[in-house]
């Protein structure tokens, strides 16, 4: 070993020497070896391989390293000189690999060894090495996919070699065949002469491939199905006559040959589904899709689960299949005995029909009825009958999981099969894997739409309401958001369940009550005739006032005022305190509780007109009414002007506040709000007499310009990372305001520090950022007449060439001249935000743990409008001697249960030297940014001429900006006892 | 032509006393030896008299498998080993042995201590039978002897169940024992590869039957059980010791879990206790979820599922009780019953079959009022809910295990002669292969065509190579001439080395290694060339064992053909 080190030692040195060795030989192609290049060394390190085990380490060694692209040429040179002669076949067939390797090289074009490439096989007698070397032919040919003339060699050589006895080059054959064979070509004449294989004279590459569906090895079977699929997957078109050769597959003996069967039937299907094939044994004919329906749903029930589990997933998929042969999908005749027999589900249906629903069931309830005719009983399932009973009913969850999936695709475009797989995935919330009862819970959901529940059907979904586990209650509200049901009596039992599980699971609370929100809103007329039974009213007498802070009593009464606000006459039924108790939700659980129009009551709104617009049509008029201020406040021209800057204060103020009513718009609301508030802020720090004064003298101003200039930069981050739906239109205003900002910055250092050097840097940058600025919003630049940056643009050359004196004049000027500038309200905006559910802080019992050590805190949090959660959001631990923690949390711990909608379920580690008391920390969520990952950054410009200076990075500022309220916990560290 | 037979001594058209006699390629194998529930004389077990009359059985049985450890399966072990005597191998997966004495022990206990019966096998017999057992694992290729081997699959139904293929040179038999083609709470679905075995002897119990999906079944268990609980009510739910109990064990005890619910459950103690630790222990025998999950909690571990006490039932507030027997005819189940009978808010749920005559049977059929030992009148008040969770195949799953298996040839047992023949006819319509349903004692035969297999050297596949086309085709047949020698039970196919054309090759070679610096050619018309000068090998029909070789050459190369001539009269060294 150490030998060999030594003597490569020895080489690197004088490679200088060396290297020109490759260059003589093959002076006509032009190498360029600049630097003392590998190759040389490998060399002579396999001329000095005494034996095969040395060369091999030396080939090991060197596969190890990269190889630049233009030595690339002459490393495969010699490696290729040295297979020849090698006798050993292990170093062969390691150089072909390394020959591989090297054509893979970024920036090297392979072409030039084709040819070598190529002549190696034809001396090769071993044939592992022969399918390496296919196998690096495979390589060169995909990295040149537009050199026709060497795709036809290439396939040629596949060719030639298909008749090989080992496997594995027939394998790598197909493989080569499937990845550069094309379909509108048929193959040469001289590449049948070739081959000797008789029949056409002209073959295209499919029926070559064809040929080796019957080969007698598996794993050649498998390669020629897999290269066929691989020219699906290249855009060519599949001949319909490989169908009934496909179809046979599908029996082999193998699960691998099966598995890539069903796939390549499945590919046929959505090819020609409408074509028609004869069924077997029989005068009729069938849809190919059907028929191919057919024959996956019978892989369904396979001895491999492998197959089944694709099986399952691909039928999915195939929503051309006929309704009727859909159906049969779910069908199961039972028998007892030889006599018919119904199913669970058809008996629930039947003792639902005739009014006696929950009926114990009898012994011999389900004695079987009629007499089965024998031969009539099919009991080999022909087609596909029962497929996804089967499925369901499967051993392995990933079957189960599979067609439960499949099951949901195919019933979202049929409502008529929505409705008959109903039973079985409801079947499906009492399976023993979690992960399967939750995904027919949103399997459920998502096919809701199709159907309505009947009350047995709903009773059995509600029994999960009662499952210990979190994931599955939440997705089981979520499903009952979108649930239809039919009769009154549902409603009673689906507010009833709901009720046990809020005292059984208080934490559900929230859950529990935007579900019956959602139920509510659905079945206004159902919840109608129920009202005087959820309030206890009476006719004659009155009844005591519920507890206002019963989170049941407030459950009842979201599901009635949603129900009432599209049932006027409901309110009628209500009792006086019910309308007090209307109001303080109303207030204080907005979101849940709709605007009413109630008889003889006073709207408590504080916005006039828009708010009293019923449904629907208030959302519009909020939209106009905020429209018709930002257009107020645009006519200003200056905020110098008197009674501007009140105007601006007043639509600060109606922009929050319409924010808190239309929740829909409350992101552009706040977006604006915020906007036009830095707008302010900055006013208002230029309109301080600061300018005018002597420095000494206005040093209080300076504080409050400064902590002006803070804040607007912070509001300018939150601007622009916590809002969703931002147009680049708006993001350049952000970073212009922001710019603003540092140039008030620049001009208050200037002012407070005294020498020009610590301004030299902070210049510098300032005019970077301009610059990054104009490259970044180039197509912006139109909006920005009038602005600070455009004038700034304008005096440009100056400013680069200008002392930073000169400069903090110039701005001071430019600054104070700028108009104002105007801001296009954005589509559809949203604002990022946090709540913690847990802690909710309300605990007086603090959380005692022995210090050193460490306790682990539950932290639950619903997160709204937050991109890419897993990256940005943190959890700060803040403890009262001012430490803080943060935390990042797994990208597990994110949960999706709706769109745009992530849950983050966490714990965080606390851990504190001991206190003498109990004391509050604090947890909260934030939000990580980067300027770096700015919305904009992530095309990279297309104009970057100037790729030294990196603005991007430089300029990159790291900060959080708080995502939801803080919460406080009480914690005890205490002294470990001894 | 060979033909492989079998003889059912037990299960022939008939539920209990499985005993199957299987003869392929001259083994005897007995597949299970059950006893039947319904007798208490000589015909509970099978007759090995139709083995032989009078000694030992060791000589006629090459080994002995059991199927599972239902005592209908291997209830007569002790009975047939030591006293009829066989002395054998044995051959069982690892639960079934370890569970299988448990219930044979309860087994004897019940029969000699209660019944009081004299003839009959001891505990000792069976710790000396159990001796016999060779363990086998799944999948494990077990060689019985040099050319009977047996091989176990999965089976579901109980735990450690196996379904067995036998074989014997190319003849094989695959025998199902009970099986479950579905999966249950705690056991997988019954598995087998295509091994296209010449018989599959399968079970037919649910041969009539199509059975609804589980699930439904089980949530209406829970949903009653639930049901009751909530309501403050007791549940007893009567069971046998083994297989069941602990399927519903499983369910309730997840349900518990997931549901949050509190509520006490118990267990009648007795041999479940140890039957329990054997669930334990063989998790790998398990289904899907109990597997993958034992690492962090083993399933068997219940947590809310206690050792039943006898005063607890008189406990007020809710709580669920698993007692034996199952079919309330006596024991601790019967106890419990008469204790809460009275109560309507109560449940007793019947979870399978019960007999005719014993209290389980009259209170499904709704018997309002029970006279128990005929003494003082019990009402019964308490709900009566019967569940089956039966674990065998049903018609679907049977036929889908001969879709998997695809035999040559069925043959069904462990089932009623009516309802078989039912299956049969299907079998026979819809695989097209011949099925079978031997009574008990009734011998079936059928013929086997196995293929032959011949070692080939490889010389003679290389030369058969060089000459045919490029691949062997598996559809089409080739002829090829060679030796066949026949020799201790061995099939081998040689070269001929005494065909003209073979001597002229070994001459080929040995010129070839000889004379380096020639160009010598073997030329396809039966010559071999070396330079100009022509070699030939011919014989008479009458002596083929003696080659005449001609060597004719011109005069110029007079030097070279001496050289040959002298070269071949020494002989072709003995190596070629």
């Amino acid at each position: 070993m150490m030998a060999a080190h030594l003597k490569k030692r020895v080489y690197e040195e004088f490679s200088k020497v060396v290297q020109q060795h490759p260059l003589e030989e093959v002076p006509a192609k032009k190498l360029r070896l600049t630097k003392p290049s590998k190759s040389a060394a490998l060399h002579l390190d396999l001329c000095k391989a005494t034996n095969p085990t040395d060369a091999l380490q030396y080939l090991l060694q060197f596969a190890r390293k990269t190889v630049e692209a233009e030595s690339v040429e002459g490393v495969a040179r010699i490696l290729l000189e040295h297979y020849y002669k090698e006798t050993d076949t292990s170093v062969r067939l390691k150089i072909a690999s390394l020959l591989g390797l090297l054509s893979k090289t970024q920036g090297f074009s392979p072409d030039c060894i084709v040819d070598d490439a190529i002549s190696t096989l034809n001396n090769e007698k071993s044939h592992q090495v022969l399918a390496q070397l296919l196998d690096t032919l495979l390589v060169i040919g995909t990295q040149l996919p537009d050199s026709v003339a060497i795709t036809q060699r290439l396939i040629e050589v596949a060719c030639k070699h298909l008749s090989d006895t080992y496997f594995g080059v027939r394998n790598k054959c197909l493989q080569l065949l499937g990845c550069l064979g094309t379909v509108d070509k048929p193959l040469t004449k001289e590449s049948d002469a070739t081959t000797g294989t008789s029949g056409a004279p002209t073959r295209d590459v499919q029926s070559v491939i064809s040929d080796y569906f019957a080969d007698q090895d598996p794993r050649v079977r498998t390669a020629a199905i897999k290269a066929m699929l691989q020219l699906h997957d290249r855009g060519m078109k599949l001949q319909q006559t490989i169908y009934n050769q496909a179809c046979k597959l599908l029996n082999d003996d193998y699960e691998q040959v099966r598995s890539a069967a069903v796939q390549m039937v499945w590919v046929l299907s959505q090819l020609y589904a409408e074509s028609i094939v004869p069924i077997p044994s029989s005068n009729e004919e069938i849809r190919l899709v059907d028929d191919s329906f057919g024959k996956i749903c019978h892989m369904v029930s396979d001895g491999s689960w492998v197959v089944r589990v694709q099986a399952a997933k691909l039928l999915g998929s195939m929503l051309q299949v006929s309704p009727h042969f859909l159906e049969q999908t779910l069908d199961k005749k039972l028998m007892s005995d030889l006599r018919r027999k119904r199913t669970a589900h058809e008996r629930a249906k039947e003792l639902y029909a005739s009014g006696e629903f929950s009926s114990g069931r009898r012994w011999a309830d389900d004695a079987p009825k009629e007499k089965v005719d024998t031969s009539g009983v099919n009991l080999i399932d022909s087609g596909a009958c029962g497929a996804f009973v089967h499925g369901l009913e499967d051993e392995m969850y990933e079957v189960r999981t599979a067609s439960v999936e499949a099951l949901c695709l195919l019933a979202q475009s049929s409502a008529s099969f929505a409705e008959k797989c109903l039973d079985f995935l409801v079947d499906m919330f009492n399976d023993e894997i979690e992960e399967v009862r939750l995904q027919s819970i949103h399997a459920l959901r998502q096919i809701s739409i199709h159907i309505t529940l009947r009350e047995d059907q709903l009773d059995t979904v509600l029994a999960v309401l009662e499952d210990s586990s979190r994931d599955i209650r939440e997705a089981l509200h979520e499903l009952l958001c979108y649930t239809n049901v039919s009769t009154k009596e549902c409603i009673q039992l689906a507010l009833l369940e709901l009720l046990k599980n809020l005292t059984k699971y208080p934490t559900d609370r929230n859950s529990v009550w935007k579900c019956l929100k959602f139920l509510g809103v659905r079945h206004p007329t159902l919840v109608l005739p129920l009202v005087p039974e959820l309030l206890s009213t009476h006719p004659y007498f009155d009844t005591p006032e519920p507890d206002m802070d019963d989170p049941a009593y407030i459950a009842v009464l979201v599901l009635v005022f949603n129900a009432a606000k599209s049932c006027p006459t409901m309110s009628a039924l209500f009792s006086d305190h019910t309308f007090r108790h209307y109001a303080y939700l109303r207030d204080s659980l907005s979101h849940l509780v709709p605007q009413l129009r109630l008889p003889g009551k006073k709207l408590t709104s504080g916005l006039g007109s828009e708010a009293c617009g019923p449904g629907s049509g208030s959302v519009e008029s909020a939209r106009l009414f905020l429209q018709d201020s930002l257009a107020h406040v645009s006519m200003l021209q200056s905020l110098e002007a008197p009674g501007a800057q009140d105007l601006l204060d007043f639509t600060i103020r109606d922009l929050q506040r319409l924010g808190e009513l239309q929740t829909e718009l409350a992101g552009s609301a706040d977006f604006c709000a915020t906007y036009l508030r830095c707008q302010l802020l900055l006013t208002k720090a230029l309109q301080e007499k600061l300018w005018n004064i002597a420095v000494p003298l206005c040093l209080k101003q300076n504080a409050m310009a400064s902590a002006a200039v803070k804040q607007i930069l912070e509001e300018t981050y939150k601007l622009e990372f916590l809002y969703s739906g931002l147009e680049t239109r708006q993001v350049a205003t952000i970073h212009h305001v922001r710019l603003q900002a540092k140039a008030l910055q620049l001009v208050l250092t200037a002012r407070t520090k005294r020498g020009v050097d610590p301004l030299i840097g902070i210049s510098e940058k300032f005019i970077q950022e301009v610059e990054s600025f104009q490259r970044l919003f180039m197509s912006e630049l139109p909006h920005f007449q009038e602005s600070f940056v455009e004038k700034l643009l304008e005096v440009m050359p100056r400013l680069v060439a200008c002392k930073p004196l000169d400069l903090v004049k110039i701005l001071q000027t430019t600054l104070r001249q700028s108009g104002f500038l105007h801001l296009k309200i954005p589509e559809q905006i949203h604002r990022a935000s946090a709540t913690i559910i847990e802690p909710t802080g309300e605990s007086d019992n603090p959380l005692r743990f022995t210090t050193g050590l460490v306790v682990a805190l539950d932290i639950d949090a619903t997160l709204e409008h937050v991109q890419e959660p897993q990256n940005t959001v943190k959890v700060q631990v803040l403890y009262p001697d001012g430490q803080a923690h943060i935390i990042h949390p797994k990208p597990g711990d994110f949960r999706h249960p709706g769109p745009g909608r992530v849950r983050l379920i966490t714990q965080v580690y606390l851990s504190h030297s001991a206190w003498t008391e109990p004391c509050q920390i604090e947890v909260r969520l934030l939000l990580a940014y980067s300027s770096s990952t700015s919305k904009l950054s992530s095309p990279k410009p297309a104009w970057n001429e100037s790729t030294e200076g990196l603005p991007q990075t430089e300029s990159s500022i790291e900060g959080t900006i708080p995502l939801s309220k803080p919460v406080k916990v009480f914690i005890m560290p205490k002294l470990a006892r001894r | 032509m060979p033909e492989i037979k079998v003889t059912p001594l037990g299960a022939g058209q008939d539920v209990g006393r499985s005993c199957i006699l299987v003869s392929i390629g001259g083994k005897n194998i007995m597949l299970d030896c059950g006893m039947h529930m319904g007798y208490n004389d000589d015909r509970r077990f099978p007759d090995f008299s139709y083995i032989t009359q009078n000694g030992r059985l060791t000589e006629f049985l090459d080994c002995v498998i059991i199927s599972h450890f239902h005592l209908d399966h291997c209830g007569a072990l002790p009975y047939m080993s030591e006293m009829v005597g066989y002395d054998g191998p044995i051959y069982m997966t690892h639960p079934t042995k370890a569970i299988c004495p448990i219930l044979l022990e309860d087994f004897r206990k019940i029969t000699v201590d209660k019944k009081g019966e004299t003839n009959f096998f001891t505990s000792q017999m069976i710790k000396d039978c159990m001796k016999k057992v060779v363990p086998i694992n799944l999948h494990q290729t077990v060689q019985v002897d040099d050319e009977l081997e047996i091989k176990a699959y999965y089976a579901g139904h109980v735990l450690g169940a196996a379904m067995v293929q036998i074989k014997v040179g190319a003849e094989s038999v695959v025998y199902t024992g009970d099986y479950n083609m579905t999966p249950d709470r705690h056991l997988g679905a019954a598995w087998i590869d295509k091994c296209r075995p010449d018989i599959l002897i399968t079970e037919s119990t649910y041969a009539t039957t199509i059975r609804d999906s589980k699930r439904c079944r089980e949530r209406d268990f829970l949903k009653k059980v639930h049901e009751t609980v909530e309501r403050g009510g007791k549940v007893l739910i009567p069971v046998f010791a083994l297989g069941r109990a602990q399927e519903l064990c499983i369910l309730l005890e997840t349900f518990w879990e997931r549901m949050n619910l509190k509520a006490p459950i118990y267990f009648s103690t007795g041999l479940t206790e140890k039957a329990n630790h054997y669930y334990k222990l063989f998790i790998t025998w398990t289904n899907q979820k109990i597997r993958k999950t034992f690492v962090q909690r083993n399933m068997f571990e219940f947590k809310h599922i206690k050792a039943f006490d006898r005063t607890y039932a008189d406990n007020p507030g809710p709580m669920v009780v698993f007692a034996t027997p199952g079919m309330l005819h006596a024991g601790q189940s019967l106890q419990i019953f008469k204790k809460w009978a009275g109560n309507e808010k109560n449940m007793v749920i019947m979870p399978g079959y019960c007999v005719q005559g014993t209290i389980g049977h009259k209170i499904l059929n709704g018997q309002k009022k029970l006279e128990i030992e005929g003494r003082a009148t019990l009402e019964v008040k308490l709900q009566v809910e019967y569940m089956s969770f039966s674990a065998h195949a049903d018609a679907k799953g049977i036929m889908q295990l001969i879709r998997m298996a695809e035999p040559r040839n069925i043959l069904l047992v462990h089932g009623e002669a009516k309802k078989m023949e039912f299956l049969k006819d299907k079998i026979e319509q819809e695989f097209n292969v011949s099925c079978f349903m031997p009574a008990n004692g009734e011998t079936t035969t059928v013929e086997t065509n196995p293929s032959v297999p011949v070692d080939i050297s490889l010389n003679l596949l290389k030369r058969e190579m060089a000459l045919g086309g490029p691949l062997p085709d598996p559809k089409k047949p080739r002829t090829m001439h060679g030796t066949l020698i026949m020799k201790d039970n061995s099939l081998r196919l040689l070269q001929d080395p005494h065909s003209d054309a073979d001597t002229l090759t070994r001459i080929y070679t040995h010129l070839k290694s000889v004379l380096k610096a020639y160009t010598i050619q073997h030329l396809p018309d039966g010559t071999v060339m070396v330079e100009s000068i022509v070699i030939k090998v011919s014989s008479t029909a009458e002596e083929p064992n003696i080659k005449v070789i001609l060597l004719s050459w011109s005069y110029q190369d007079e030097e070279l053909g001496s050289f040959l001539s002298t070269l071949l009269k020494k002989g072709l060294p003995a190596g070629l």
